[in-house]
């Protein structure tokens, strides 16, 4: 198991690909957060926010980075041929994907942690500036707070599952193309729909789809009227994410690389 | 002579780059079957999208008085939808003749209560809209949408004379008062109705005139007040003070003996007409003058009917058709490479650019027929299903129609030829197709989708205006209408460009993309 997670590392670290991608969550999620923060304007009236799930919007776009990451962990191998020779060196396909696994959210999970700071850093200092301040009755942003800090955690946590699902759907499919598009329908997709359905259906369609029962974890204020309480939702989402890891198995073992 | 009527060599060449394209393109059966893929799911989810929408409206607070089906919403001349509420005072006036009336005042309150309950005259203040009218109407019926030509003095945009809805011209300016009355006068000859204004009842200036088709011999003549709701939807009302009126075949006041009592009309005011009102229009006559008060509008009506449009629908299945469309306006360049058949391809054609041009021309294609199928199919059977569910649709002529199908498939070919482009500098498919998604789709988003259009609000409308998104203005169907205060805005409905300016946009992002990948594809070796 420690070679297969060495072999797999090298493949990881030595592919110019794996860097972009990197610097690529860090500077979309970091700007997305930016952009919103700074767009956001909050008339004293209105509907009560959440700034802390305000400034962690930035996710909402980085993890289509992280799940293309993922996607091509598996996917470029079977593009380029080197599956052959991995599984070669590694016959044991169990081992295999559970060596890119671990490499790939570990990947993920370092990467998620700046970017999830910079989201906050970004909402600490532009969203007072928006109306989201104490005087408006919003405490400043700081991970010293509960469910701060439980964000913070949870979208670190969500980053690195996404990596899991992306990885599992790369490994079902081996098609790199069709793998990126079917990663991010599946993530994008279903909210979309959620707004434009009305009645339980919207309800049912936020708890059960992976990017919006997965990012309940971000919410800070009225958790009760959630579609899905945070942790439970994060569970969803590993849910998604074994389930996909698990296909990918069954299809790596059933057929030919 | 056959050298000028046969075809030049570059362009014989590119017709078999366009023949070679082609044929690899419709040779790949996962791609057709993806194509099918996404006509078809934008068909089915236009047909859920319009099969969860169901209209019901209550005319009461009581339960009991709620059923299905939308409000009544007038049609007007051109088959446009209309707001036609008001209050007329009117006699019945046979062959030519004329009208001409003093207006002294004009004030109006405004509903002031909690946006949730019916408005009444109880919780009001004291205010006047900028449309409020009262002038002289002549209409052939008082059924609403009816054709009719009036003159009249508004809340804030001065004298007016306006026809069938749609039609305005401005007269003198400036707000009425009892040391600034207004003189107005209307008269028929023939089918032609001309409006007057004069600020001394002496000296008289024509403000329009109209020529209306089939008026009869016997009209309705008289006085009117409406008043529409404000821009952020409160109901109001306007009264009105005539005096001097003077009516008949000419315009002297010994004619008003002969033509008989006023009759007042509240016209547009059931519970099952769509308009706002605060109920309580009528008339009051004292010796000298006339008092109406009316709340309602002569005018277009706008999204304020909460309706829909026939392209309501459509927009998920179109989402799903991009991205479709972009994973395979992505392989179509990136499996070349990755397979080694674009040294083949260069090979046959050793004009790049030509290969690039031969690829933008297919994939465009099929992606603008995959588009404007699907929405040729779905419009008629969303409008068809949301009608069923007692919806209301707002009226498109044919040609605003084609427009949308036109826009559907223009949408998704720009689209799928950028990407193609994005393909081709990236060279890998995940790269790019995480490229076209984030920057073609997700804007999109913003609109109806995640953020919401009310929370973001200010970002989403400049996404709308300056990203790809932009390109979804081509779906606009909402009519606006300069002689409503409306707030135009996306938490309404409302695009903010006009639709061939948001498809330009697009049109930008996709020839900037392909002009970048033409440069690349010729610097760079295969």
């Amino acid at each position: 198991m420690t070679d297969a997670l060495r072999a797999e590392w090298t493949k990881l670290r030595t592919v110019t690909g794996t860097w972009w991608l990197v610097v690529g969550v860090l500077a979309l999620s970091v700007a997305a957060s930016a952009g919103i923060a700074a767009s956001t304007h909050v008339s004293p009236g209105g509907a009560s926010q959440d700034p802390t799930k305000l400034s962690l919007i930035g996710v909402d776009l980085g993890q289509a980075v992280v799940a293309v990451l993922a996607v091509l962990a598996i996917t470029e191998e079977y593009g380029t041929g080197v599956i052959r020779v991995t599984l070669t060196a590694t016959p044991r396909r169990a081992v295999m994907l559970s060596a890119k696994a671990v490499n790939i959210a570990g990947l993920a999970l370092i990467t998620a942690v700046p970017a999830v700071v910079g989201c906050l850093i970004a909402g600490r200092l532009l969203l007072p500036q928006a109306g989201l301040d104490p005087a408006h009755g919003y405490a400043l942003i700081s991970i010293a707070h509960g469910p701060t800090l439980r964000a913070a955690v949870g979208s670190v946590l969500y980053l690195g599952l996404i990596a899991l699902l992306g990885l599992g759907i790369g490994a079902v499919l081996r098609d790199a193309a069709v793998s990126t598009g079917i990663v991010l329908g599946l993530l994008y997709l279903p909210p979309l729909f959620a707004q434009l359905v009305s009645g339980p259906w919207r309800r049912h369609i936020q708890q059960l789809a992976p990017m919006t029962a997965g990012l309940a974890i971000q919410a800070t204020r009225n958790i009760r009227t959630l579609p899905i309480s945070p942790w439970a939702g994060l569970a969803v989402l590993a849910a998604w994410a074994a389930g996909m890891l698990l296909i990918g198995l069954a299809v790596l073992k059933a057929r030919d690389a | 002579m056959s050298s000028l009527t046969e075809p030049s060599r570059s362009s014989r060449s590119f017709r078999a780059a366009l023949r070679a394209e082609w044929t690899k393109f419709r040779t790949v059966r996962g791609w057709m079957i993806g194509l099918v893929f996404a006509a078809l799911m934008v068909v089915l989810f236009t047909f859920l999208q319009a099969n969860g929408k169901h209209t019901g409206y209550c005319t009461t607070p009581n339960p009991s008085s709620c059923v299905n089906g939308h409000q009544y919403v007038p049609s007007g001349p051109d088959g446009e939808a209309v707001a036609d509420t008001y209050e007329l005072v009117a006699k019945q006036l046979t062959g030519d003749g004329t009208i001409t009336a003093r207006i002294t005042s004009l004030v109006g309150r405004i509903w002031a209560g909690p946006a949730n309950e019916a408005p009444s005259l109880a919780d009001t203040e004291s205010g006047l809209t900028s449309w409020a009218k009262a002038g002289l109407l002549i209409t052939p019926s008082t059924r609403q949408g009816s054709s009719y030509a009036a003159v009249m003095t508004t809340g804030g945009h001065g004298v007016r004379f306006q026809y069938d809805y749609t039609n305005d011209q401005a007269g003198l300016p400036g707000s009425i008062s009892g040391t600034a009355p207004r003189w107005l006068r209307l008269t028929r000859t023939g089918n032609v109705i001309t409006g007057y204004d004069s600020s001394d009842g002496t000296h008289w200036h024509t403000v329009g005139s109209a020529q209306l088709a089939h008026l009869p011999t016997t009209v309705y003549i008289g006085l009117f007040a409406t008043s529409p709701t404000t821009s952020q939807g409160s109901a109001t009302t306007a009264t009105a003070s005539f005096d001097d009126i003077a009516i008949g075949p000419q315009a002297d006041r010994a004619a008003q003996a002969t033509s008989g009592p006023w009759h007042s009309m509240s016209i547009g005011t059931g519970p099952r007409d769509f308009y706002t009102t605060l109920r309580n229009s009528g008339y009051r006559q004292t010796s000298d003058s006339i008092l109406v008060t009316g709340s309602g509008d002569i005018a277009p009506a706008v999204a304020e009917v909460g309706g829909d449009t026939a392209s309501d629908s459509l927009l998920f299945g179109l989402v799903i058709a991009l991205i479709v469309l972009i994973v395979i306006g992505t392989m179509f360049i990136t499996s070349e490479y990755r397979r080694g058949l674009i040294r083949t391809t260069f090979a046959a054609t050793p004009d790049r650019g030509r290969v690039l041009a031969a690829k933008a021309v297919v994939i465009g294609g099929v992606a603008f027929a995959v588009g404007a199928v699907a929405s040729a199919v779905a419009i008629p059977l969303g409008e068809h299903v949301m009608s069923g569910n007692g919806n209301y649709i707002f009226p498109a002529d044919s040609l605003t129609v084609a427009r949308v199908i036109v826009g559907s498939g223009a949408l998704v070919a720009l689209t799928a030829v950028a990407v193609l482009g994005l393909g081709t500098i990236l060279r890998r498919s995940a790269g790019a197709i995480l490229a076209g998604v984030v920057v073609f789709v997700l804007p999109t988003f913003t609109g109806p989708g995640i953020i919401g259009p009310t929370s973001a609000g200010s970002a989403a409308t400049w996404l709308y205006r300056v990203t790809p998104a932009a390109g979804f203005s081509m779906l606009g169907l909402l009519p606006r209408s300069g002689l409503v205060s409306y707030q135009y805005t996306m938490g309404n409905g409302y695009y903010p460009l006009p639709p061939w300016a948001g498809l330009l946009v697009l049109a930008t992002y996709t020839t900037v993309a392909l002009s970048a990948a033409r440069v690349v594809l010729r610097r760079r070796d295969a």
